[in-house]
């Protein structure tokens, strides 16, 4: 056998062993940018995505402690486009805002609050997986970048099939359950929800965040939010552990049985 | 037919001698194992080389599955025997369905505990492709020690405690514990009935369904997601430290760093309050782990338990996880926790009708 057949059976017999189920791995970090990393938004969007002033908190003994901090809001153009008969259920959440925001129950946020609440989260970039942990209630999202197909069934988290379009993730965000609020102003949607993220690194330590939301029952077009999440560049940064059942139960299940 | 000199081969060892021992040891005995799903003839032990990450570090990424039928601990009648011959793996495998599918339904409080069966059951129908008679390997015997005198009396206390109340007083409950205990609050159930824990999530064991495991992995992070319910574990292999020694966490806080081409994690900083395998575990607890992926579709996972003041000695486990078919799905248990209103309204219903209208604490 010549030489150069010899190195080609060799080549041909070491993918064949590697095979193709393992060992092909592309090199994301060649490829495309590495969003791995300690995230966190900085802004008042989980209070209010709308542009709004400061107001008083839940209760006067706190005073200043847990007032409503004011925010020019995340809204590209300014408000949000609600159907005309879609908004009272607004206003009434924002009313009851108190007592019925399901992030006070510590249930898993949605997407996309998740990624503005005013904790870290931490993006792993995997090979064909990335997964993203939020440090609230241990939320997670796993953003398949090999199309699974659709949702199987309605979730808290949604179901995130993601793709490259240059140097921007795009996530398309389907099958979440209605039961999740925007902020905790009362800003809703139903299970039409279609939410289309799009991250981008601006710099080394910024990623530009825009979110599409899509829902026909509640609004009268698509509308977007836009922000910039911050790397956590402290030398000791980690996203700790804020299980907020033990804090909850009380609320949720005081009446149990009353 | 199994070849019995492959028993032999995955005998102890070290580092890299018992890899390819466990490498050879996988395919010789569970072949189908070495490529479910795979294209392709089966690479043997002397070929395959483990994938790995631009950085060079080995991949450990995939769905891995935990499930098995192969006892936490080894039967006492067994000793130290630490691996089934072929037939007599055969005869276990056979026991073990037919008695994980029998009708234990009892007319008593424990009825509905005992009315699952393999219907509801995801451990697999397989022993662990190791062949072992425990998922314990050490201490010898395959059972876990016995615990430190004091630790012993503080838990032998509590449960009297509690069976002393359950007895004079209404508003207690067998719930998902297993045992017959205060049902009133929730501060008093078990995690599983509170949807924190469902199983020990550190380490690594099976427990009834959902043994489902997610791992995805960066240039200096390897994440575990444990399916049920949702936990997932960050592990920073960039040397960054422990939490100070004071801040506490359900789960501890692991660290990793890489031995060669095995992940070692350790894990310490747990509040102590957990269930399952490590009831008995306190604060003192520190969890090892090593990850070492051994062919392709199987990780080999170990783990060694310390708690000084809880057992007299650390113990160790071995666990080949295997791919699993499929995705993980999401979990959500707090938010449809139903289970935790019935149990409470029955507790203080009866509380109610019994006059005992303080609240417990």
């Amino acid at each position: 056998m010549t030489k150069q057949a010899l190195l080609t059976a060799a080549c041909c017999a070491a993918s064949m062993i590697a095979g193709p189920a393992f060992g092909q791995h592309t090199a994301t970090a060649a490829d495309q940018p590495d969003l791995s990393g300690i995230w966190q938004a900085m802004n008042t969007a989980n209070w209010d995505l709308e542009a709004h002033a400061a107001a008083p908190g839940p209760m006067s003994e706190l005073g200043a402690l847990l007032a409503i901090p004011p925010g020019p809001g995340v809204v590209v153009d300014g408000a949000i486009p609600y159907l005309p008969e879609a908004l009272p259920q607004r206003e009434e959440n924002r009313e009851n805002r108190w007592t019925a925001d399901p992030e006070l129950k510590c249930y898993m946020p949605g997407v996309p609050r998740a990624n503005y609440m005013p904790y870290p989260f931490q993006i792993i970039q995997g090979t064909d997986t990335i997964m993203l942990s939020y440090q609230f209630a241990d939320a997670v999202r796993i953003i398949h970048m090999n199309d699974p197909g659709p949702a199987p069934a309605p979730s808290w988290m949604g179901w995130s099939v993601g793709r490259w379009e240059g140097d921007t993730l795009v996530v398309d965000v389907t099958g979440q359950n209605d039961q999740t609020w925007f902020d905790r102003s009362g800003n809703y949607h139903s299970e039409e929800l279609h939410v289309v993220e799009r991250y981008t690194l601006e710099t080394p330590n910024i990623l530009m965040y825009e979110a599409t939301i899509t829902d026909p029952n509640v609004f009268s077009r698509p509308w977007t939010i836009r922000m910039p999440l911050y790397r956590d560049v402290a030398e000791n940064a980690q996203v700790m552990e804020f299980n907020c059942i033990p804090f909850v139960e009380d609320v949720l299940y005081g009446d149990s049985g009353k | 037919m199994l070849d019995r000199s492959c028993r032999k081969r995955t005998a102890a060892g070290t580092g890299a001698a018992k890899l390819s021992a466990m490498v050879a040891g996988m395919l010789c005995i569970a072949p189908a194992l070495a490529q479910p799903g795979g294209d392709g003839p089966a690479p043997s032990a002397d070929e395959w080389e483990v994938p790995r990450l631009p950085n060079g570090r080995p991949d450990l990424q995939g769905i891995w599955t935990n499930k098995t039928i192969t006892p936490f601990e080894r039967p006492q009648e067994l000793g130290d025997q630490a691996f089934f011959t072929p037939e007599e793996a055969e005869q276990f495998v056979a026991s073990m369905l037919e008695r994980g599918n029998q009708d234990n339904r009892t007319d008593d409080v424990r009825d509905v505990l005992n009315a699952y069966n393999a219907f509801w059951w995801d451990r697999g129908t397989e022993l662990l492709a190791n062949m072992r008679t425990s998922i314990v390997t050490d201490p010898p015997n395959g059972r876990i020690p016995p615990l430190v005198p004091e630790r012993q009396a503080e838990l032998e206390a509590e449960r009297r405690a509690i069976t002393e109340r359950c007895e004079q007083q209404p508003g207690c409950a067998i719930t998902n514990s297993g045992e017959m205990g205060p049902a009133w609050d929730p501060k008093v159930l078990d995690l599983m009935t509170r949807c924190i824990s469902f199983g020990t999530v550190v380490p690594m064991l099976p427990t009834a369904y959902n043994n489902n495991y997610q791992i995805v992995q960066s240039a200096d992070t390897v994440a575990i997601l444990t399916e049920m319910v949702h936990q997932v574990r960050r592990i920073p292999t960039d040397g960054s430290p422990h939490l100070p020694e004071h801040v506490r966490q359900w789960f501890g806080d692991s660290k990793g760093r890489w031995e060669g081409d095995t992940l070692v994690v350790e894990t310490r900083n747990f509040t102590g309050e957990l269930h399952g395998r490590l009831r008995a575990a306190d604060e003192n607890l520190r969890v090892i782990e090593r990850f070492t992926r051994v062919a392709p579709d199987v990780l080999l996972y170990e783990f060694t338990v310390d708690d000084p003041t809880v057992w007299t000695q650390p113990w160790s486990g071995e666990i080949p996880l295997t791919r699993a078919d499929g995705l993980l799905y999401e979990y959500a248990c707090h938010e449809g926790n139903r289970g935790m209103e019935n149990i409470l309204s029955a507790a203080r219903a009866e509380m109610r009708a019994a006059g005992d209208t303080e609240k417990q604490e």
